[in-house]
């Protein structure tokens, strides 16, 4: 099968960072020796080298439908590629330490393709949640300047609402609090001033949401307040 | 997202030539129309897809940037789909979405969304490890 193998020199030996590199033992395919070989890891494809300085891979290992297994050989700190399929073949490898061994476990495990795209629609996924979430909360969301749109400022929690108004949480959110240094490179949006909260006490029908109910109210109060200080002066002149 | 099966044509050294391409993961493999076994494979990291003329697409490497192969599609709707599908296709472009989500997360949260995979710490998806 033809492969663009320009392209997987290049992949295999540009500078973009390799997610893991290192001397391993690799056993042949028909003598059980095991050849020193350098290795590196880039996304998805296991590329070994004959020498740390050679200019192009002997070899690749693309890391799609595989399993990563310990090997039970004489061979120390081994462990194994194992493909599904009768054709395909088992690599093992065998690394200088059981620290090292483990670490290449661990990283060619999780190097599928497959692997990394479970994880960025996961992440996909909890991003959408949140600006979903955001976007059915009462407006306290601003744009952010320099179309960064999409990030957003921690929400004030939202309390049931009480004679038809939401009551608001005066107090700063937790991560209102600990932002300080971020406030230059993100400047979060002024806080919501303080709402007057519904009132429980004294005059018992108190309706605070219309302006002209709290005039009327203030008003009768005043005019009452007038009366008085009018009886009292007519009553002190002689 | 056609990952499945399409028919397009395929023309090197201005010869069409009819092809079953199928993109799985970041290889595009290509068939002979009457056969299980694909011909060839295209990895497509550092590459580049341009819209050329109607219907065509092409895809080229940034170490052979002349050197384009070319597709022909069905229809112009066609020819979008497999462009943003393959514009998507690398483990390089992955690995760029995965860091800017979890930025983006870690900004509005405070939490880093990898801690629950336990692959927080890898050098792979440190923001500053790969600039592009």
């Amino acid at each position: 099968m033809k492969l663009n193998e320009r392209s997987l020199v290049f992949y295999a030996t540009c500078d973009s960072p390799a997610d893991n590199a290192g001397f391993l033992y690799k056993r042949g395919e028909r003598h059980t020796a095991y050849h020193r070989r350098w290795f590196v890891l880039k996304g998805n494809m296991l590329f070994y080298f004959e020498e740390r300085e050679s200019r192009e891979p002997v070899g690749v290992i693309v890391l799609e439908g595989c399993t990563v297994e310990l090997c039970d050989t004489a061979e120390e700190f081994a462990f194994a590629i194992r493909f599904s399929g009768t054709k395909s073949r088992t690599y093992v490898l065998a690394a200088d330490s059981q620290v090292a061994m483990e670490a290449w476990v661990k990283a060619l495990s999780r190097a599928s393709f497959d692997y990394m795209r479970l994880v960025v629609r996961e992440l996909e996924k909890q991003l959408e949640e949140m600006r979903w979430g955001c976007r059915h909360t009462p407006a306290c969301c601003k744009a952010r300047p320099l179309g960064m749109e999409h990030s957003l400022p921690a929400l004030p929690t939202v309390l049931p609402k009480e004679n038809g108004c939401a009551v608001w949480n005066n107090a700063p959110s937790v991560d209102q609090l600990h932002d300080d240094c971020d406030d230059e490179a993100n400047p979060r949006p002024p806080p919501l001033p303080p709402r007057r909260r519904a009132s429980s006490g004294d005059t018992g029908t108190a309706e605070i949401s219309a302006f002209c109910r709290l005039h009327e109210r203030y008003g009768r109060e005043v005019a009452q307040l007038r009366q008085d200080w009018q009886h009292r002066q007519c009553q002190h002149r002689p | 997202m056609p990952a499945g099966l399409t028919v397009t044509t395929l023309f090197s050294f201005s010869v069409l030539k009819k092809r079953l391409v199928k993109l799985v993961v970041n290889f595009l493999f290509y068939f002979r129309t009457d056969e299980a076994e694909p011909i060839g494979a295209l990895l497509l990291e550092h590459c580049r897809i341009t819209k050329e003329e109607e219907n065509v697409f092409s895809i080229s490497f940034i170490e052979e940037p002349e050197r384009k192969y070319c597709f022909e599609c069905d229809s112009e709707e066609q020819c979008q789909e497999w462009i943003e599908a393959l514009k998507r296709a690398s483990y390089e472009f992955m690995r760029r979405s995965l860091i800017f989500y979890r930025n983006e997360i870690q900004k509005m949260t405070g939490k880093d969304p990898l801690e629950q995979f336990g692959i927080s710490e890898e050098a792979r998806f440190q923001l500053a490890s790969h600039k592009q």
